[in-house]
Formats: structure tokens, sequence, C-alpha cells
């Protein structure tokens, strides 16, 4: 494998690794709950995707990196639908009814 | 020091954690959790024991992780199984203790045949 | 060192260390999320142990659908008063010592194992072509120990009848409580249209490649039986009736159809449990396809619980 390939590949999972770490400072130190949960969704997602891309040209077969993809779309998916819903728990205790 | 040992050494650990939860807490659900502990504890050093039986040009030995595999869905059923008894005393009695008799009791246990 | 032991040694710690604050946890509820951070991380370590069908197992049934079982039940839970007293000191002393003896025989047990170790890897291998199945763990799971696994299923199956047999007498035959509120979030909706046609399909391709790869019938049945979960979680259905008949024999046939296959042994292959040489693959398929859909089917109604409703309503 080229040594072009490498790189990017090293560069776009340290740079997804920085962005989940980011998320986790965010969830450390954020005062409250719905800040949190903005920073965490967004971070983690957009850091997935970068580890995502840094795999694909390692991946061993074209079928392997369609699954990979395929992979960061469900997260994607999943995490969108469980902010929403931690969101609108959130909002429903602090407005009760 | 291996990967596979230290997994063993995480899985007496977790067994010992879990035995000290199981026996501390008073509460049924938390007793679930800490059984639960004790059970991937056991699995883990099953695992060491797979680990271990790479010989040759095999990787690992699969009976004991067939066994593991068994085991986690077994456990499953287990908890389960506890979480449907917990909860129908939990009805009865309306608070959550193992021995309901033995605490304050929120209502008079109304009859359910 | 290398990399990867300073990253075991991390894992380690981080596995201790979320168990530890799982039963150390004041509420219910954040001690159930500790537990499912917990399977998930666990599901890594298998991973370095070289099992990825017990990190996929344990990742879908001991993490996900236990998770949905035990935040189930302490939502349940929460709001009854608990009054145990915690145990005094003089318990907790005794309890810690106890633990520190267990954890201390289970270490030294750890570090004086057999060397060279027992395997029994090269005789799984040695008959792995006659079954014509390429991944080791299915062979032994459906093949070499096709019994262990058939009473497993039987243990399933007495679970369920377990837990529908601690509803009151009134409810037998009755529907089992919705899993969801009345009034589903939106998104929770569109989550369960979208996700479970795709999760049908990851199922059954999980338990079809595991017969050469890792994978396998448990293991794409959690699946399909999460896919239920979340279907019945949007109130797109509700848990059926426990004493509609075809629920009945979705739940048997799976140990039905293994135990049939296994009497039939002795006409096929000349031994209980036997498959013929030739025709062992497609026999083996044949059973763990209705193991599927036993487990598909036997998951959920766990997480459902016993009914709370009369039949006919």
């Amino acid at each position: 494998m080229s040594l072009a390939l490498t790189l990017f590949s090293a560069l776009a999972i340290a740079a997804g690794v920085f962005f989940f770490l980011a998320g986790t400072v965010a969830l450390l130190r954020f005062p409250d709950s719905l800040s949190r949960l903005h920073a965490l969704t967004k971070a983690d997602n957009l850091g997935l995707g970068l580890v995502v891309l840094g795999l694909l040209p390692r991946a061993g077969s074209p079928l392997a990196g369609l699954k990979l993809i395929v992979l960061w779309a469900l997260v994607q998916l999943s995490s969108a639908t469980v902010a929403q819903l931690i969101g609108a728990a959130l909002r429903r205790q602090d407005v009760p009814e | 020091m291996s990967a596979s040992t230290i997994a063993g050494f995480v899985g007496s650990g977790l067994v010992g954690l879990g035995l000290y939860a199981l026996i501390v807490n008073p509460e049924p659900l938390k007793k679930l959790l800490a059984f639960n502990l004790i059970g991937s504890g056991v699995f883990l050093v099953f695992g060491l024991v797979a680990r271990r039986g790479a010989v040759g040009a095999f990787l690992f030995d699969p009976v004991p992780q067939a066994m593991v595999i068994t085991g986690i869905v077994v456990a499953f059923a287990a908890s389960a199984l506890a979480v449907a008894l917990m909860l129908r005393l939990a009805d009865e009695s309306g608070c959550i203790a193992l021995d309901p008799e033995g605490g304050t009791r929120l209502d008079d246990g109304a009859e359910d045949t | 060192m290398t990399l990867f032991d300073a990253l075991d040694l991390a894992l380690a710690a981080i596995v201790l260390g979320v168990a530890a604050w799982t039963i150390a946890a004041r509420e219910m509820f954040s001690a159930v999320v500790g537990y499912v951070a917990y399977g998930l991380l666990l599901a890594i370590v298998w991973v370095r142990l070289y099992a990825p069908d017990v990190a996929l197992t344990e990742a879908s049934i001991g993490s996900g659908v236990t998770g949905v079982l035990l935040v189930a039940a302490s939502t349940r839970l929460r709001r009854l008063p608990a009054p145990d007293a915690p145990p005094g000191a003089a318990l907790k002393i005794a309890a810690a010592l106890l633990s520190v003896l267990v954890t201390g025989v289970l270490a030294t047990a750890v570090l004086y194992l057999p060397n060279p170790a027992a395997s029994l890897a090269p005789e799984a291998d040695r008959h792995l072509a006659a079954t014509g199945l390429g991944n080791a763990v299915t062979a032994v799971l459906i093949a070499y120990r096709s019994f262990d696994t058939m009473l497993e299923k039987v243990v399933l199956v007495l679970a369920v009848v377990g837990v529908w047999s601690v509803a009151p007498e009134r409810f037998w035959g009755g529907q089992p409580a919705p899993l969801g509120p009345a009034a589903p979030d939106a998104a929770l909706v569109f989550l369960a249209r979208i996700l479970a046609p795709i999760g049908v399909v990851i199922g059954v391709q999980m338990f079809w490649v595991g017969a050469d790869d890792p994978g396998g019938a448990f293991q794409g049945g959690a699946i399909l039986a999460a896919m239920w979960i979340i279907v019945m979680m949007a109130r797109l259905t509700e848990p059926p009736p426990i004493g509609s008949g075809w629920l009945r024999l979705a739940l048997i046939s799976g140990p039905a159809v293994f135990l049939l296959v296994g009497v039939a042994g002795p006409y096929m292959a000349g031994s209980f449990f036997g498959y013929p040489v030739g025709f062992a693959k497609p026999l083996i398929l044949f059973v763990e396809a209705f193991m599927v859909l036993s487990i598909g089917v036997t998951l959920p109604l766990l997480v459902a619980g016993p009914p709370s409703r009369e039949a006919g309503q």
C-alpha cells in the first residue's frame, strides 16, 4: 500500500480521535445536559466519520468499505434519534406539566 | 503479561467486585447487576482458557468460547426471570425489598389471586 | 512494553473502573447505564481475546437486550421506596475480605494454569471439513455439542414459561403491557420504521455468514429480536397475547426442530444427533434457521414480561 494512503489513513484517524477527545472533554466540562448532548452528538459523529474515512483505504475489499460506510450511517441514524429522545426528556423535566 | 492473562485478572477482579456488591447491596436490582458482573467475570476466565488453547496454527480453542456463548444467553434468561419476579414482588408489596415483611409497607398487599 | 500491551492494560483498568462505578452508583438507572457501557467495553476485551463470536454475543445479548430489560425494570421500580437499611460496617468488612479471598484464589488459578495448555482446537479442526462449516465455534455449538445447545434452547422456553407464570391467574392468555409510551416520540417511530427492515437484513446475514465467519444463530437472532423490540417500543405493533397459537409455535420451533433432527440421527447417520456426512451443512443451516426464529421470538417475550391484561381485551 502506498505511503500517501497510509499517511492519509493516519491523519484521518488521528483527526477522528481528536474529535472524540473534544467530545469527551465537553461531556466533562459543559454546564448542563443539553449542551453536553449537543457536543456529544456533533463531535462523536464527526469523529466516527473521520475514523471510517481513514479506514476505507485499508479495507480489504470494496464490500468491506461499503460495510464501514453503512456502519457510519447506522450510527448517525441511531445517535440522532437518541439525541432527540434525550432532548425531549430533558425538556419535559424543565417544564413540569 | 499477555492480553489473555490480563483478561484473566480482570475476570477475577470482576468476580470479587460482584461478590462484594451482591452481599452488601440490599436492593434486588443491584444484586441482579452484581450477579451479572460475577457471570461475566467467570466468562472472561473461560476466554483466557480458550485463548491459551492456541496450539500450532489455531488462534483459539473453540469449545470454551461456545460454552461462553451459551452462558451469556442463559444468563440473560435468568436475569429476565429475576426481573419478572422482582417486579411482581414490588407490585404486591409496594416497596423494593427482597423481604417486604421486614421493612415498611405502603399498602396492605391487596389480594391478587 | 508494546503498544498492544499498553492498550490491554488501559482497557482492563477502564473495565474494572466502570464495573466499580456500576456497583457504587446511588441511583438504579445510573447503575444500569453503567452496566450497558461495561458490556460494550467487554465486547472489545473479547475481540482482544480473539473471540469475535463471543464479542458479538456479548454486545448484542449481554449488553443490548439485557440493558433494555434492566432499564425497563429500573424505570418501573424507581418510584417505589426502598426500606432496607444499608448493612453495617461489620458485614461490609466481612464481605470485602471474602471478595478479596475469592479474587486471590481465582488470580492464583489463572497464574498456575497448566503449561502447555490442554486444547481441543486440533480435534475440532480435524472434523471441520466433514461438517462443511468454516467457523469452528458454530461447529462446536451445532455439531459437536449439539445436545447442549438444544437443551439451552429448552432452557430459554422454560424461562419464558417462568416469566409468564408470574402473572396473576386471571391474566393468563392476555397481552403483556406495551413496551413504549402512549404517544411515542416521532423520532423513535422514524427510527423504528427505517431501522427495522435494515436490521432484519443484517440479522439474517449474520446468521447465514456464521457458518464460515464470525456470526451465527444467537447473534443474528438477537438482532432480529432487537428489531421487534424497537418496533414494539415505537407502538407500531403491540406485544402479542401469550395464548396465541403462532407465538407458541414460533417459540418451540427452535428446540423442537433441533430435537427432531437429533432423533432422526440414528436413521440418517447411525447415532443420536449425528449428521450424515454429505448432507451435514444443509441440515445444520436448517436447524439454525429455526433457532434464529425461536430466539427472535423468545428474547422480546422475555423483555415484555408477564401478561398484564385479561385475554380478549
